[in-house]
């Protein structure tokens, strides 16, 4: 792998940048794994990356179907934090957010984490109580957040309307310091080229079409639009299409699949310091380093796989941002997109072995499981490994539905479901 | 937005109805009896299909009512509405999604 650093910036500056090479190999898929992600995501990638960096698996493979870093992970609006609930939850997401503080250096790529702080508003009295019941509970689990009055609110973000006289007032907000953002398509290449340099192969183009079992029940090899492969432990990463590649092994899931949109401005200079997000008025936005600002918008109603959403979602959350931030009211949004999140009845995800042996899932990860990529991939990578859950990932089981031990982050996730 | 045939009211926006989720889901006639993976399946357990998706809907803003639905996942096109209680129709399949 070639590295990165200063005197290889500098050699380049020098050469015209002539000498880059290419970041990772363009595999064609070989007769047998020892193991194979599907899913060219972040999660998938950093899963393949960890389990040959951490367990040794280097003969390992993960095929995606389109290009890698092309679905979600290039959707999102990059939001990282871990301010969430319940233990299992503060754990989880605490375990990622500090993946994320050192990834770039791991990685020797720059993945832009930039822990700008995220903030979170509240609106109404139940708000309030909510917002701060959440800033106890993940103080209690050793996660930074902090409550803080509008005018302190307005002096971390200067653009927001604090004003009294609008529809939903500003009575306060929760702000995670460590919280902030990256950039979504270097968390793919950067565990793609990492895990590249370690001997694992990178398919694109290849779309999983079945999954192959022996006598005994037991996964032995994918089906592929690039062939059979054959392989004794298969990870399905797969976002909003998990139900339809587990379906391949006849494994149903507590999973629904729907359109989530976001959108961009024009781009302009440097207004908004951080992140803001609100639940009840569902809006939420941060600049790029780039100087677009970056909104998040809801789902739609239904289920559905078109990667693309109705107009009258985006325009609900235009009208509670342009209420947020007065001035940026005339800006034009330059693109709109949509991608397709599984969502879990409990808005947890899943992060398991499933009935069939040899096959492990991550999924259900609904609308926010960027923030949660490295940690996700780290643990998954673990559970692949070992046969067994890592100790962070054990209660996040598809058995916990039938149990009854649900991990119930509907509210929690900060945007209405 | 979606425009949707409620059976009852005829062709009305998206944003009169509410979506009711997978259709012909039947709750367990004694759950006392239902082993766990039967109630498991019954409360979370949905098939999620990429292509035709039978589903409910409600008029919410209209007449009320709950009806059926077949809808295509992969273009969102309706291909049928039906009345609560009646089975789904036969449709010819539609064209595929890339």
């Amino acid at each position: 792998m070639q590295k990165f650093s200063a005197w290889s910036l500098l050699r380049e500056a020098f050469r015209g940048h002539q000498g880059w090479k290419s970041q990772w190999r363009r595999a064609a898929p070989k007769a047998e794994y020892d193991a194979v992600i599907v899913g060219g995501g972040g999660h998938g990638l950093g899963a393949a990356y960890y389990l040959a960096a951490e367990h040794g698996l280097t003969n390992i493979a993960v095929v995606e179907k389109g290009w890698i870093g092309g679905g979600n992970t290039g959707r999102n609006t990059t939001i990282i934090r871990s301010n969430y609930l319940f233990d299992e939850s503060a754990a989880l997401y605490d375990h990622s957010l500090k993946l994320w503080e050192n990834l770039s250096q791991v990685l020797n790529y720059n993945v832009m984490f930039s822990p700008r702080g995220v903030m979170m508003l509240a609106h109404t009295v139940h708000d309030t109580q909510v917002i701060k019941r959440h800033v106890h509970a993940n103080r209690g689990n050793g996660v930074d957040n902090e409550w803080l009055t509008p005018e302190e609110a307005k002096a971390f973000c200067p653009i927001l309307n604090i004003e009294r006289n609008i529809r939903y007032p500003v009575l306060g907000a929760a702000l995670q310091r460590r919280g902030g953002t990256a950039r979504h398509d270097t968390v793919a290449w950067g565990y793609a080229r990492a895990a590249d340099a370690l001997g694992v192969d990178i398919i694109e183009n290849c779309e999983v079409t079945g999954i192959r079992r022996d006598g005994a029940g037991a996964v032995e090899g994918l089906e592929t639009t690039r062939g059979a492969i054959r392989t004794r432990k298969v990870g399905v990463s797969a976002a909003g299409h998990t139900s339809v590649v587990l379906g391949y092994a006849g494994v149903k899931l507590p999973l629904e699949s729907f359109p989530l949109q976001a959108l961009v401005s024009e781009p302009v200079k440097p207004i908004m310091p951080c992140v803001v997000m609100s639940n009840t008025i569902h809006a939420y936005m941060s600049q790029s380093d780039k100087g677009d600002l970056v909104i998040g918008a809801g789902t739609d109603a239904y289920n559905s796989y078109t990667q693309r959403g109705a107009l009258h979602i985006n325009t609900h959350t235009l009208e509670a941002i342009c209420e947020l931030f007065p001035m940026v009211r005339r800006l034009k949004m330059m693109r709109n997109w949509g991608g397709i999140v599984d969502v879990t009845p409990d808005r947890s995800p899943i992060i398991a072995k499933t009935p069939v042996k040899g096959l492990y899932v991550n999924c259900g990860w609904g609308t926010g499981g960027f923030k949660a990529t490295p940690g996700s991939a780290h643990v998954f990578a673990h559970t692949i490994a070992h046969d067994e859950p890592h100790p962070i990932n054990a209660p996040f089981t598809i058995e916990r539905f039938r149990d009854g031990l649900l991990i119930d982050e509907a509210a929690a996730a900060a945007v209405a479901h | 937005m979606l425009i949707i045939d409620c059976p009852y009211c005829g062709p009305r926006p998206e944003l009169e109805f509410a979506h009711g989720g997978q259709a012909h889901v039947v709750r367990p006639a004694d759950p006392s009896k239902s082993s766990d993976d039967e109630w498991t399946e019954y409360l979370y357990l949905r098939l999620n299909t990429r292509g035709v998706y039978a589903e409910r809907w409600r008029h919410a803003r209209g007449c009320g009512r709950f009806f059926n639905a077949l809808r295509d996942t992969t273009t969102d096109h309706f291909l049928a509405t039906y009345r609560a209680g009646e089975r789904p129709p036969t449709v010819a399949a539609p064209r595929s999604a890339p």
